[in-house]
């Protein structure tokens, strides 16, 4: 086990630099002279050329890159070029507020789609699944856009179940206030997805010969799904739930914008529009490292739902 | 016996014709796909909806079947019109009044036609007037496109990557490897929004400053990993079956055995990878233009007759909302179906 782990993170190693020379690269041939960004439509040559020397930009380009290095392992990458604040601290003060949100969309988004799939997977060719999976194929079909925008404008505005927008700074006055409407939303959205994927675990775990032999010593159906085939159908689900583990980060980042939550996808958004390098450059390079344990964590779970699973 | 032997197969892409025939649900979305393609034929080449740019109407002109309502928002804008004549007279403080006369002067030069405005149109206007039915199609166009080309460029890439790493394996399946694991180690909205900020800021933000391609290039550099993976395991499936080593005998080339071989068997995979890759790609494209991030401004897509449709709302004006959402909601249904059908027309098991 600890073996296998050390082997793990020794893996990372390449991915990482791979992560660093893209988004090192990306930003240095495409993202044009920071400097001239930075100093905007009317600037004068040494302006630009102060500009060019505090960020390092007069050095030739494997020293930017060791400095781009330097920020990543030291956790520092300096000030926000628009406001002035720190990016370290942008990160970790706007990672709550996401979470906030994100967490429980998770919980209850698996939670529900777990009953459910076994509920239609139960009841397969039957009307009721039938019926379910095509309201499922047309719900999948309207943008998410649609359903923030008429949810909001509904449950906030027109009924005033919700806030609007806002955000505070208690976390019980946020959990309990503002979060619930992206919450449902976002939950009502994935719910179509995830019944129609999960349902398909449970189908196919139901063609195996264990479900043959239950029903055969006279086991009822109900029982057969709860007790044999759950656990079995729940290696796929957990695969899912791990895919859909980095997305609690960013993965809201639309509800953030129309919700006013000061949240990191907000964050991303906003810098991506002011051209904020380095608020972009460090919320890319933390967050896939962030990725990277996630999954090295599902891998660590598999071997406790399904003990076939050697960890090799 | 000869006759057992006289027996042609049947080609491939006839059987998945007939089989599509066969398959109602598929038959039908495969009809409204068509006509989706037929209507964006159409505006593409100006016959539907080239107009979609003009204010024909009053602004927030009302549907034809809601004429009656009262609209204040067009008899505000009429009334600040009508009022724009009488200015109180400035000129003792104002700095720019003796330029008003050369100014006046060099305005009567310029030809302006007025043209009436339809206080309805057959499914409302927006803030400006323009008809929202043409923008809807218009924006089908845009949209369409910008999906359809992007997974095209993802399937190129993921493909031609996918056949070197399963045909070749060693070293030339790990450095894939490596950039896959790369690409997949970053969220992809946040690799997109990088994209988004060098293309836009950055020298190539004047070369894609108008036009689809900076989201079709931006949607397939973020998206060709999932097709890859699936490439991948297929050539590696493919590369030491018979027929290949057949070929590889009577003198093949790699080339040929991958691209001429082994292609055409893998084919189905990639073809219900590409259609699923279209309608995700048409649901990022909308996001993207919602956020300002997609096509330009002086484009019409479902993601920015959205971004309009927020604030219509709340003045009671939802048919940009409706529109841009039914022939969103319709295309994608059908488009998904159709791949659902594809799939089962495709896969070798369900014969």
């Amino acid at each position: 086990m600890a073996g296998y782990i050390l082997r793990r993170l020794w893996q990372m190693v390449p991915t990482l630099a791979g992560v660093i020379l893209l988004i090192f690269f990306v930003f240095k041939f495409f993202g044009g002279d920071p400097a001239q960004i930075l100093a905007g439509q009317v600037a004068s040559q040494e302006q630009i050329d102060v500009i060019r020397r505090s960020l390092g930009l007069d050095q030739p380009w494997y020293v930017q890159l060791g400095i781009f290095v330097r920020d990543i392992f030291t956790f520092d990458f300096g000030k926000s070029w628009m406001t002035r604040e720190q990016v370290s601290d942008i990160f970790l003060t706007r990672l709550p507020a996401t979470l906030t949100i994100t967490i429980p969309i998770l919980l209850l988004e698996v939670s529900l789609a777990i009953p459910i799939a076994m509920l239609v997977a139960y009841h397969r060719g039957a009307l009721l699944d039938r019926v379910l999976m095509a309201i499922c194929v047309a719900a999948m079909s309207i943008s998410f856009l649609v359903y923030i925008i008429v949810g909001q404008y509904v449950f906030g505005f027109e009924l005033g179940w919700f806030p609007v927008q806002g955000w505070g700074d208690s976390f019980w006055k946020n959990l309990v206030a503002y979060a619930p409407l992206p919450i449902i939303l976002a939950t009502l959205v994935s719910l179509a997805p995830q019944t129609r994927l999960y349902r398909s675990f449970f189908l196919d775990e139901t063609k195996n010969d264990y479900v043959r032999t239950a029903r055969a010593k006279g086991l009822s159906d109900p029982t057969i799904l709860r007790r044999h085939v759950l656990p079995n159908a729940m290696v796929p689900v957990l695969t899912n739930v791990a895919l859909l583990l980095p997305g609690v980060f960013v993965g809201s980042f639309l509800l953030e914008i129309f919700f006013s939550i000061p949240g990191l996808g907000r964050e991303v958004y906003i810098a991506v529009n002011r051209s904020d390098y380095p608020v972009i450059q460090a919320f890319t390079a933390y967050l896939a490292v962030i990725t990277m344990f996630i999954n090295l964590a599902a891998d660590l779970l598999y071997r406790l739902v399904d003990p076939r699973i050697q960890l090799l | 016996m000869a006759a057992i032997l006289d027996i042609t197969p049947e080609n491939a892409w006839v059987a998945l014709g007939r089989r599509l025939q066969q398959d109602r649900a598929g038959a039908i979305s495969l009809a409204i796909v068509a006509l989706y393609l037929f209507m964006i034929l159409l505006a593409a080449v100006g016959y539907l909806a080239g107009g979609w740019s003009e204010e024909v109407g009053v602004p927030y002109a009302n549907p034809a079947f809601l004429g009656d309502r009262p609209n204040l928002e067009a008899a505000l804008a009429q009334r600040a019109k009508r009022q724009r004549g009488h200015v109180p007279d400035l000129s003792a403080v104002d700095p720019l009044a003796p330029k008003y006369g050369e100014w006046e002067k060099r305005t009567e030069q310029l030809k302006t036609t007025q043209r009436e405005r339809t206080l309805t149109l057959p499914w409302g206007g927006d803030q400006f007037g323009r008809d929202v039915l043409a923008k809807a199609i218009k924006g089908s166009q845009v949209s369409i496109a910008v999906g359809v080309f992007a997974a095209l460029f993802a399937t190129l890439i993921g493909t031609l990557l996918g056949a070197l790493a399963g045909f070749y394996g060693r070293w030339v399946s790990d450095f894939l490897e490596w950039v896959y694991n790369v690409f997949t180690s970053i969220p992809t909205i946040l690799l997109v929004f990088a994209l988004a900020a060098v293309l836009r800021s950055g020298p190539l933000g004047q070369v894609f400053a108008s036009g689809i391609w900076m989201v079709v290039i931006i949607l397939a550099v973020t998206g060709w990993t999932g097709m890859y993976r699936l490439v991948r395991a297929e050539y590696m499936k493919h590369r030491s079956r018979e027929y290949v080593l057949a070929a590889q005998a009577i003198g093949a080339s790699a080339a040929s055995r991958m691209f001429v071989h082994i292609l055409p068997n893998v084919s189905h995979v990639i073809l219900v990878q590409l259609s699923l890759l279209v309608v995700a790609f048409i649901k990022v494209e909308v996001i993207l233009s919602f956020l300002g991030l997609g096509v330009p401004i002086d484009m019409v897509s479902w993601g920015t007759m959205l971004a309009e449709a927020q604030t219509e709302l709340i003045i009671g004006k939802w048919w940009q909302l409706a529109a841009a959402t039914v022939f969103m909601a319709i295309f994608l249904t059908a488009f998904s179906m159709l791949t659902d059908s594809l799939r089962d027309a495709l896969d070798p098991k369900l014969r």
